[in-house]
């Protein structure tokens, strides 16, 4: 039912862009999962997938290992494997997770992707020197959805 | 057949992955020229208890083989070549004193077991010295010389050589009495999760050593090794500015090579390795 009317809602207002939702926006659900979209669109899951391999973007498999992303080297083996992620995750867990993974596991060390406040001497990029300004999130909204796309393809 | 064939394809394998990935042999023993026994396994010193970590490893045990087996030759290990120049240096009278190190020290050899206690505090100057700011205070008060670089080429030679004389020798760095103020700072820095990847250094070298992260075999960043060679680099690297580069990958803004953070922070990672044997000059990738 909620799908149709999402559809319903899309279908009335198509030509009306859906404004993203900004880092410090965004609401986690009791759990850490994130229901909506943040860029206000789906995610394409073949940019995800260069995402999670790009050292410039996501870099998943720096931490994580994934089988269908063998043809990248060099897979981490601090977190775990992502194989079969679409499955064992509700999409709405997976946005969670890659959005700020501390809101489901308060001591991961993975990094929120898409949060530009309430860090520690957070720095200009990798140049070791203080940020000058905001931070820009290290994934923008739409790299999120595509990522969070793409992991829904890790499927058992 | 089929076994002979699937040896051979697997040492065509191990050939292709560069230095410093999954090959490390973690059971290996390092004995250097043969003849001198470097402890690079030892049980973790009380302090660490509640850690998760019961025994302590250099950082030599988690490099692949081919990295390991330079450091168990001192013709094969570059990091030696630096020592030599820190040996004219030792023995040049610079400054207005008209001292030299070996006026007041004799060889370099006599310097045994100073790196193994460093940081240390110094009761006259109502501070903690690192090995950089000892040898600096020679220089400037008893020398009457110029101040060497923190990190840099003159300072680091002659840390790589006073590190060589005490090869072998146990790291006992002292963390009570004066020092313990610092050591605690030094502490808090190693468990503040920093800039916007949120990473600590326990984050890494507690919690995941022995991991991989992409190709990078994950040390228990111990520091007796320094000053280490780096393949990577092809030159010594001091502590601070091994600090500094970790840091900086957390996309945070860094403290700077010679700070008092990085100095408690070095008397902190110092004390963690207590136990394992002065390595100085290391070689890793």
């Amino acid at each position: 039912m909620k799908r149709i009317l999402l559809s319903a809602f899309a279908a009335g207002f198509g030509t009306i862009a859906i404004a993203e939702t900004a880092p410090s926006d965004v609401t986690f659900g009791d759990y850490g999962q994130v229901e909506m979209s943040v860029s206000g669109a789906a995610g394409d899951p073949a940019a995800g997938r260069e995402i999670m391999a790009n050292r410039g973007k996501g870099n998943c498999i720096a931490c994580h290992q994934v089988t269908a992303l063998e043809e990248f080297p060099f897979h981490g083996e601090v977190g775990p494997s992502l194989d079969g992620a679409g499955s064992r995750w509700e999409e709405s867990d997976l946005r969670g997770i890659v959005t700020n993974a501390k809101m489901t596991f308060p001591e991961s060390v993975m990094p929120a992707f898409y949060m530009v406040d309430g860090f520690i001497r957070p720095g200009n990029g990798y140049t070791g020197k203080a940020a000058e300004g905001p931070l820009d999130p290290i994934l923008t909204a739409q790299e999120i959805e595509d990522v969070v796309a793409y992991l829904m393809t890790l499927q058992d | 057949m089929k076994k002979t064939l699937l040896s051979a394809s697997a040492v065509c394998l191990a050939m292709a992955v560069p230095f410093g990935s999954v090959m490390a042999d973690e059971n290996a023993d390092l004995i250097i020229n043969g003849e001198l026994e470097i402890t690079v396994r030892a049980p973790a010193p009380a302090h660490m208890e509640g850690s998760g970590i019961s025994e302590i490893m250099s950082g030599w045990v988690f490099r692949a083989t081919e990295t390991q087996a330079f450091e168990m030759d001192d013709f094969e290990n570059p990091g030696m070549i630096f020592t030599e120049a820190a040996i004219d240096a030792w023995n040049t009278v610079e400054g207005e004193a008209g001292e030299s190190c070996a006026s007041c020290h004799g060889t370099p050899e006599d310097m045994a077991g100073v790196s193994a206690v460093y940081p240390r505090w110094n009761e006259g100057a109502g501070e903690v010295r690192t090995m950089t700011t000892q040898i600096n205070d020679c220089r400037t008060e008893q020398m009457g010389a110029e101040a060497w670089d923190y990190d840099k080429n003159d300072m680091l030679n002659m840390q790589a050589l006073l590190a060589s004389v005490s090869r072998g020798m146990p790291v006992d760095v002292a963390i009570d009495g004066p020092a313990a103020e610092t050591w605690e700072m030094g502490r808090e820095l190693y468990y503040t999760r920093t800039g916007q990847l949120d990473l600590s250094c326990a984050n890494c070298h507690e919690q995941n050593y022995g991991n991989l992260i992409r190709a990078d075999h994950l040390s228990q960043g111990m520091i007796n090794g320094f000053p280490t060679y780096r393949l990577n680099n092809a030159r010594l690297n001091g502590v601070h500015s091994r600090f500094r580069g970790c840091v900086r990958d957390t996309r945070a803004e860094t403290y700077s090579v010679g700070s008092p953070e990085f100095v408690a922070l070095e008397l902190y990672v110092a004390s963690r390795g207590n136990g394992l044997s002065v390595e100085g000059p290391s070689v890793r990738n």
